[in-house]
């Protein structure tokens, strides 16, 4: 029993979108970082899910910023672990 | 320095046997610790192979003395296997999951495939306690699983079912426990995430129990020459006792009953010695009745060796004391008595520039007896390391030898630069770093401006002070935590330091409304502020020159300074009156000229300070300090002019203003009456979603605070501000109107969770009232004004409001202070890197950009990057 609910739709849930492989390689060399110093998020976050993203993929959330108005925030899609 | 490496990973396992007998130098057997010439027993619990702790005697093992002796270990055989606490869960867990028969897993590999993927793809995920459903039926070798109990701390049980359909508890030995734990194979131990390399599990039943080297137990001897062993050795004393008796009872073919109580005991003994504090079993005690710290209480809490010895540690060049005000010091500075300074140093170096100087310090000794003097010094370094003491006898000698290459220890002297703290240190102003003055008194003195920060007052505080002992440290903590780089708190981006209670008394005084001085006036307010020139003076009459009070205050401002805003006095009306307010909150400064307006807490309050802020972000912070210093300084003198106290008489009104007060509160407690009349009668209409008695209670207390507030106003119109209390509450000194209504006027209901008092005796809250009385005095409400005091119940009710507000204070502090420990936790390795990124110790990224916009806080103007209403305002010189 489980309706189905678009979370993305929902005006507190930021804009969540699947980035391609030369943004992000753009982005790790920006910051000088590797893949796994990377913020996470769950493959199983309901926004995740949503935009159809899979393991390893890079996120980016552009949210409303209370001190800067936009920013933007970057995250790499891992498995949860169990428990 | 070694480069620094990353720690690829870290391996937790437990002590085999094999381990435990292959590092112990020496099996202990006797339970005995000294013989009667107080040499240690071979094979005793303090064998000298066990390293050595008497000074003179060699440890058996590596031949060194007390001092180079690390310690060694040695091991008790225990008569059969006893299970170790700390691994009872996993004991537990690892009895539900494993066959009683076979050992394995119970689970078929085709379960196991479904938990956790097919073999290729799996990860870190292992087999949990919840994967496997209880008594089923093991799908290798077919045997019916039965329940395990566990009963704290040590005792497991199987639950077995007798002929006659009862349920019966089946006690496990260790032994069994062992024999089963045995069983589960290793490949079974890694889909647990057991490495069975270093933790096989039958390990964590102890065969064989490791003895600690004296050196972590010395025993020490009292007074009277008794030695006195740790707890430790106590507790080994105990273990192997009851081992010794086991064996023997064991060896002669006791009966069953015997062994098991013997077990038990042992069990029970080598339980405490690991953990004395475990649930479900009684702690061992000392002879005196005080339980014995043993293994586990050593590492645990806030006393135990992590948080205790290793996180936190003592330190040299620091002291403590007592501190008391003193207005006429700099924010920046901190007063100290001889006796610190004489005893506290900085080590400075002998050059050939400063060798005379230091010289004549070495003669001077360690011996300063006036605050004047010229400092001395304590100990003299030679070139080689070594350290001497100055005395009387030697400093001659040592002044003379005094070459570059030598260091002194010299005594602190005005202006040093030292670091000052008081606990808890809950935010970076607890620690600030200020100059030093010398003082006499045995008390450290700061300006009471710098209170705030440091949550500080003068009812006996004490605070602490550490002296930087490098150039390097001295500059980072004058250039990070000097007071002047602290009055801007990151926490609200404005200055947390400022004036306080006198200084807004005083400055409210002198710059109300309109006065005039003369210039032997002017001179006294202004004699310890900076500005060295008086201004054209305002008026001349008879010859005689006249500044006013706005003209004297003005003196102190930066000449750029264009502000406009309303002072904490003003209540807001309608249509504001600009210049022409009546109570003179309308504050204007143009060109560092105050035109119009009185100055108070919102000006230059700690926590407001409106005009201090102004003066940080057009000037710096250099130039805030030395206006907080004159503001205070000015305050000072301005409230010693007129003079300012307040006493109990100050609380007195007239006859026509009781008369008014006894008025509306007998009116209040009749409409109270009425109101409860109309309740009884069933009158009453409900408020939405209100029971009759939710709305009767509200209008009740709706009514009493009307009353109440009244009365407030009845005094307040008596008392205007020739009143000192009115003075204070109005500037935001100290107090506010409410507190000044319950002096004079009415002390009002008393609540309890917001709510009128009910609680007491059936049907009353005292025995003084009737069953059921609903009234405005029989719950709670206070009539009289502190002033007029109160009627024993009314005593008894205030006393039940007040406690609840003692109890909400001592809860939060607790509750905050353990949030403030873990955040502090969470957070302490993260910094913000080169490219305004926050980053973990490992360089992984927390924010891609501080706080999103890169802004400090404490830079900021109340959280905003930019003051742009500050800005407009000073050009173009009128309110945005």
């Amino acid at each position: 029993m489980s309706t189905k609910f678009s979370v993305i739709g929902h005006m507190m849930v930021p804009d969540h979108q699947i980035m391609s492989v030369e943004e992000v390689d753009d982005l790790l060399t920006s910051y000088k970082i590797t893949r796994d110093q990377l913020p996470k998020v769950y493959h199983d976050d309901p926004s995740v899910k949503e935009i159809g993203a899979k393991i390893n993929d890079v996120i980016r959330i552009v949210r409303n910023s209370q001190t800067a108005g936009r920013a933007e925030a970057y995250r790499q899609v891992v498995k949860r672990p169990k428990k | 320095m070694a480069s620094p490496k990353r720690i690829g990973k870290i391996e937790f396992g437990l002590l085999s046997p094999k381990d435990i007998r292959k590092m112990s130098v020496r099996k202990i057997i006797w339970a005995d610790t000294y013989d009667d010439d107080g040499f240690p027993y071979p094979q005793g619990l303090m064998d000298l192979h066990l390293g050595v702790i008497d000074p003179g005697l060699r440890c058996k093992t590596c031949g060194n003395r007390a001092s180079d002796c690390p310690g060694h270990f040695g091991h008790i055989e225990l008569a059969k296997p006893v299970i170790h606490v700390g691994y009872t869960r996993l004991i537990r867990k690892l009895l539900r999951v494993a066959c009683r028969e076979c050992g394995r897993l119970l689970l078929s590999q085709d379960e196991i495939h479904k938990v956790l993927g097919p073999e290729d793809e799996r990860n870190e995920d292992v087999i949990s306690e919840k994967d496997i459903k209880k008594e089923r039926v093991c799908p290798y070798c077919g045997e019916q699983q039965l329940k395990i109990n566990f009963e704290k701390p040590t005792t497991f049980s199987e639950v077995m079912t007798d002929e006659n359909g009862r349920k019966i508890d089946h006690k496990l030995t260790p032994a069994d426990i062992r024999a089963r734990l045995e069983k589960i194979p290793d490949e079974d131990l890694q889909l647990l995430g057991i490495n069975p390399e270093v933790a096989r599990p039958e390990w964590t039943c102890l065969t064989v129990l490791p003895v600690p080297p004296v050196t972590m137990r010395p025993s020490i001897i009292l007074e009277n020459g008794q030695r006195s062993e740790d707890d430790l050795t106590h507790k080994l004393v105990d273990i192997i006792r009851i081992n010794q008796r086991f064996k023997e009872n064991q060896d002669a073919g006791a009966p069953q009953l015997i062994i098991e109580d013997l077990w038990e005991l042992l069990q029970y003994h080598v339980t405490t010695y690991l953990d004395n504090e475990v649930a479900g079993c009684p702690p061992a005690r000392h002879r005196s009745g005080r339980p014995l710290k043993t293994i586990s209480q050593r590492l645990k809490g806030k006393d135990g060796r992590f948080r205790g010895s290793l996180s936190g540690k003592r330190v040299n060049f620091s002291a403590r004391t007592v501190i008391s005000p003193d207005p006429n010091l700099s924010i920046g500075q901190v007063g100290i008595p001889l006796a610190v300074a004489n005893e506290m140093s900085v080590p400075i170096r002998v050059t050939p520039f400063n060798i005379e100087e230091i010289r004549q310090m070495v003669l001077t000794g360690p011996e300063r007896h006036t605050v004047n003097s010229p400092c001395g010094a304590n100990y003299a370094i030679r070139p080689d390391g070594r350290r001497v003491r100055l005395s009387d006898m030697t400093r001659e000698n040592i002044a003379e030898m005094l070459e570059p290459g030598w260091a002194v220890d010299r005594q602190l002297r005005k202006d040093d630069i030292v670091l000052f703290n008081r606990q808890p240190s809950l935010h970076r102003m607890s620690i600030m770093a200020h100059r030093v003055v010398l003082m006499d008194g045995k008390t450290f003195r700061l300006n009471p401006a710098v209170c705030p920060p440091y949550n500080a007052d003068f009812d006996g505080d004490e605070m602490n002070l550490h002296v930087p002992q490098t150039e390097e440290a001295r500059a980072e903590a004058f250039m990070l935590a000097s007071v002047a780089e602290n009055i801007m708190s990151p926490r609200f981006g404005g200055p947390i330091i400022g004036g306080i209670h006198d200084h807004i008394s005083g400055i409210f005084i002198l710059t109300h409304q309109v006065r005039w001085f003369d210039k032997k006036g002017v001179l006294y307010l202004l004699r310890s502020s900076t500005p060295e020139h008086l201004p054209k003076p305002g008026k001349v009459e008879e010859g005689v020159e006249y500044w006013t009070n706005k003209q004297v205050f003005s003196m102190i401002l930066p000449e750029n300074l264009n502000m406009l805003y309303k002072a904490s006095s003003c209540i807001n009306c309608e249509k504001c009156k600009m210049e022409n307010c009546e109570r003179d909150a309308y504050v204007k400064i143009i060109g560092g000229e105050l035109t119009c307006g009185v100055i108070d807490k919102e000006s230059i309050g700690a926590f407001k300070g409106k005009i201090l802020q102004r003066i940080i972000r057009q000037s710096g912070l250099e130039r805030g300090r030395q206006f907080v210093d004159d503001v205070t300084k000015l305050s000072i003198r301005g409230i010693m002019f007129d003079g300012f106290s307040f006493g109990i008489d100050d609380e007195d009104l007239s006859k026509i203003e009781y008369g008014q007060i006894d008025e509306v509160l007998s009116e209040a407690e009749d409409d109270v009456e009425r109101r409860i009349r109309i309740y009884e009668e069933g009158q009453l209409e409900p408020m939405p979603g209100r029971t009759l008695e939710e709305t009767l209670e509200m209008q009740i207390m709706q009514v009493l605070g009307k009353a109440r507030d009244r009365t407030g106003d009845i005094a307040g119109r008596h008392l205007g501000l020739s009143n000192s209390a009115v003075v204070m509450a109005v500037s935001g000194a100290r107090g506010s109107m409410l507190n000044l209504t319950q002096m004079a006027g009415c002390i009002g209901q008393q609540a309890v969770r917001g709510e009128r008092i009910t609680r007491g005796y059936e049907g009353r809250t005292l025995p003084h009232f009737k069953k059921g009385d609903r009234g405005a005095q029989a719950h709670g409400f206070v009539r009289n004004s502190y002033k007029s005091g109160l009627t024993p119940t009314e005593f008894f009710f205030h006393a039940i409001g007040g406690r609840e507000g003692l109890v909400d204070t001592a809860v939060r502090t607790s509750q905050s202070g353990y949030l403030q420990r873990r955040m502090i936790n969470a957070l302490q390795d993260l910094k913000v890197g080169y490219d305004g990124t926050v980053r973990t110790s490992g360089g992984r990224i927390i924010q891609f950009r501080y706080g999103e916009d890169s802004t400090d806080p404490a830079k900021s103007s109340m959280g905003d990057p930019v003051d742009v209403v500050g800005i407009v305002e000073s050009i173009i010189v009128e309110e945005v």
